[in-house]
Parts: C-alpha cells; structure tokens; sequence
C-alpha cells in the first residue's frame, strides 16, 4: 500500500533519512523503533508529504505522492505533539476538519469523540487545553474520517492510564478491520499486544523490518521490549 | 478553497488589531476631511499618512500572522489539500481583509467628501498597496524560518520602501546632476511601488507644476492614458512577482 524507495533527507548536513526503503500493506499493524533522533518522524512525516525528500520517491497505492494530496484523503495522522489554531475551539475545529475532508457517502467514526468526553469540552479554546487533552483532540481527530491508513506518532505519550487503554482497543479493531496502521512509540510494552511487524531505525536509516514472530525468534525473546534490547545491544555492541 | 478562505478571514476579522486599524484609518481620514474647508487639501493630507501606514500595517500584520498561523498550517498541510489552495486562500485571506479595512477606515469617507478622479485614484493605489505589502510578507515569512528574523526583515523592508529607496534616488540624482537623468527617474519609479503610487495621485492633484522639469517630464508620460495603465500594470506586478516566488517556495518546504 505504501512503498518507499531509496528515500533520502538531509537536514543541512545532517542525514535524517538515509536510503530508506519500506513496504507496508494492508492489515498490518507496523511498529516504527528506534532511539531519539532516528528519523522516524522524519519518515511519517515524508510519507505525508510534509517533509519533501531529496531523493528518492514514495508511492501511495501505486501512485507517486510527489505531486499527489488526494491520497491524504486515505489518511489519519496523529502527530506526535499536536499542534492547533490557539483561538478555536475544540467544536469549531472538528468542524472545520469535517468541513475540509467532506466527500460523498462518508462515514464518521465518532467513538474516540465520545469516549474521550470531548463533546462536554466543545466550547474550550485549545489555547487551554492540557497536553493529553490536546492529544485526545489529535486522536479523534486521525480516526474521524474511516481511512485506511492510521499513522501514529506516539500515540498514548501524554495520555492517562484509561485514555490510553481506550486508544489501544481503538487501534485494535482498526486493525482488525484490515487497516494498515504504522505507529512509533518509546513504550515497547504496549506495542507487544498490538503490532505484527517491526521497523527498526538508527541514525536515518533502516536496520531491519521483521515480523514479530521472526523477532522473537531470532533473539529467543518473548517480549518485545527485551527482544528490541538485545537487538540493540547486538547492533551496536 | 473558499472553505480556507473562510476560516482565515473569520479568524482576522475577529482579530482586534484589525478593528484598532479600521478605526484608526477611519478617525483620521475623518479628522482630515473636517479640518481642511477645502477637502482636496484634505486628500493632500491624508495622502502622505496613508503611503505610510498601510505598507506598514499591511507587511506587518501579515508576516505576524503567518508566523503564529504555523500551526494551521502544519495541520493543513497534513490533510486532502494541495499546498497551493493553502498557500493562496491565506493570501486571498489576509489581503481581502486588510483591503476591505482600508475601503471602510479610509475609502468611505474619501467617497463620501471627495468623489473625483483624484479621490478614486487614492482609493485604488490604496487597496493594491495593502494587497501588495501582503504579497512581500508573505514572501519574506516563507523564506526565514525565525519568527524574531522575519518579523525584523518584513520592517527593513518596508523601510527600504518607504524611506531609503527615496535617499538611494535623491543620492544618484545628486550624483549625475550633470546629466539628463528625468527619463531614467521614471524607470526607476518602477521599482517602488510606494513612490509609484505617490506620482500616481500627486499628478492628478494638479500639482505636478510644483516638480519643475521633471515633474512636467513625469506628467508627459503618467499623465496619459497609456502612462496610467502602465503603472497599474507594475503595481499588479508587484502582487503577482513576489505570491510566485512564495508559493514557490512554500510548495518545496519542509513542516
């Protein structure tokens, strides 16, 4: 579903993404690891077409991005700090997103909106909201308009213990329903439930991409967590 | 696209900055037009205030906004939208509200105690400069990414247009006194819109006279039909230059 091919960028003089090629499809649910500064965010923001890389090209359903913004149509992003108007509320701003993304026969999927509580919160400017509220915001808004693709970056970061229970139920029957979904995280132990592959990132470039049952048979880890330690051990020792 | 433009100009109009300036214009022009017995004496006055305050409101309000709009934009970006439509409803935003500011504070009352072809003129060059000082903020907001840097670069050039270009002019006409320099004088006007706006107004005002032979130099060549659609040509000019070099550059920058 979306292929990257030999994808550089360079920050200056810094090689945040350095020939990176990835494949995800459908039904997968992608864990992207890798210590700070690794270029993951670089990465999902390229296939957002935020980032314009320097070399190298993307395709969304067989379709380069480079030129392309309907393909966003497909996606839900959560960013990894989100970031909105100061003097909107949170009402006007879904409406506003619902008003930008409208097409014909579209379903909205409004649970994350109501368990979240955020229909008793419409009228609060996101000046003032927390940073977890601010985070449910960006939640239910990536998973508002159906698509197909969910992209997460750090998704439960900020979020207290219930929201974030809620969020991993929501990305399980996402995925469920044969969603691809590509999330990065720092907690390893939460992915454990939820991701059937691994991409595993390092200095801008991409060290390995398995599957979680090769994972952990190659280390003889159960545990995601301790699998990825001794991956990493192993990689730089 | 409209659905952009909409959110951007709700969210400027309910800026109270905006309203300070529209009430502002409005008390001056209004001030002006009440002291003078003779309301193109007013026009006269109020003429150097706007060639002022517009260029200065308009670049700086504008670089502002889009400095504290990155985060609209960084969202926007994200979703089914072409950065273009983005880029330029944010344009048609700023500029239909800072021009429909500059039609309220100050074209209404030049309507209402100056209805001549000079008082029209004013209205025009007024309206294409506040649309023009957007168009070179913009220009200048996407192209340094700090916020303190832009803002600072936005007032240098406003006051490269509003005050040094003039000293440049006056140094090189004092420099080649010794040559014929008046048909070099009306390229060079060209390069100001300020200054062409200014010409543009001062010779319907009649008092072109006032400029010796430069001024009659001037009102052969602006004063004509051809001379006027030409400067309207330049001042479009200096809209549609610099919005494609931004969106040019926004089309290729990281967020």
């Amino acid at each position: 579903m979306i292929i990257a091919s030999n994808v550089s960028k360079k920050f200056g003089k810094l090689a945040a993404l350095d020939n990176v090629s990835v494949t995800c499809n459908k039904g997968e649910c992608i864990a992207l690891i890798g210590p700070n500064g690794s270029g993951k965010t670089t990465l999902i923001k390229s296939i957002l077409g935020m980032v314009v890389c320097n070399s190298g090209f993307i395709t969304f359903n067989g379709k380069n991005i480079l030129h392309d913004w309907q393909y966003r149509a497909h996606i839900g992003y959560m960013p990894q700090i989100g970031r909105y108007p100061d003097n909107m509320t949170i009402g006007q701003m879904l409406s506003m997103m619902k008003d930008i993304r409208d097409q014909k026969n579209l379903v909205l999927d409004e649970d994350l909106v109501v368990q979240f509580k955020l229909n008793e919160l419409l009228n609060k400017r996101m000046r003032t909201l927390s940073g977890g509220t601010r985070q449910k915001v960006s939640a239910a808004l990536a998973f508002l308009f159906n698509p197909d693709v969910l992209i997460l970056d750090e998704p439960t970061a900020g979020l207290d213990p219930v929201a974030a229970e809620i969020l991993k139920e929501k990305i399980i029957t996402e995925k469920l329903k044969g969603k691809l979904v590509l999330v990065t995280s720092h907690i390893l132990s939460e992915l454990d439930e939820l991701v059937t592959q691994v991409i595993y990132m390092q200095d801008g470039s991409l060290k390995f991409h398995k599957s979680i049952e090769e994972l952990r048979k190659d280390t003889g880890q159960e545990k995601l967590s301790k699998a990825i330690a001794s991956v990493m051990v192993k990689i730089n020792g | 696209m409209k659905k952009i433009i909409k959110y951007v100009m709700i969210d400027i109009l309910r800026n109270k900055i905006m309203l300070a300036y529209t009430l502002f214009l409005l008390l001056i022009s209004l001030s002006v037009f009440n002291l003078e017995d003779n309301s193109a004496k007013g026009l006269l006055s109020l003429l150097n205030i706007i060639l002022i305050i517009v260029p200065l409101v308009s670049i700086l309000f504008s670089a502002i906004y889009v400095y504290n709009s990155a985060e609209f934009l960084e969202l926007l970006v994200s979703q089914p939208l072409k950065r273009k439509t983005i880029w330029l409803s944010m344009f048609t935003g700023l500029a239909g509200s800072l021009a429909l500011a500059f039609f309220v504070g100050a074209g209404i009352p030049i309507l209402l105690y100056e209805a001549t072809a000079t008082g029209f003129m004013m209205l025009g060059t007024g309206l294409l400069l506040s649309v023009i000082f957007v168009a070179i903020a913009m220009l200048a907001a996407v192209k340094t990414r700090d916020k303190a840097k832009g803002i600072g670069v936005a007032i240098l050039l406003w006051l490269y247009f509003s005050l040094l270009f003039d000293g440049l002019v006056l140094f090189l006409l004092f420099q080649f006194a010794d040559y014929p320099m008046e048909k070099f004088m009306v390229a060079v006007s060209a390069f100001n819109p300020i200054d062409l706006s200014r010409i543009l107004i001062l010779l319907k005002m009649d008092i072109s006279a006032l400029m010796g032979y430069t001024g009659a130099i001037f009102k052969n060549f602006f004063g004509t039909q051809a001379g006027v659609w030409l400067s309207f040509f330049v001042l479009a000019m200096w809209i549609v230059i610099p919005s494609w070099l931004s969106l040019r550059k926004f089309n290729r920058k990281d967020l």
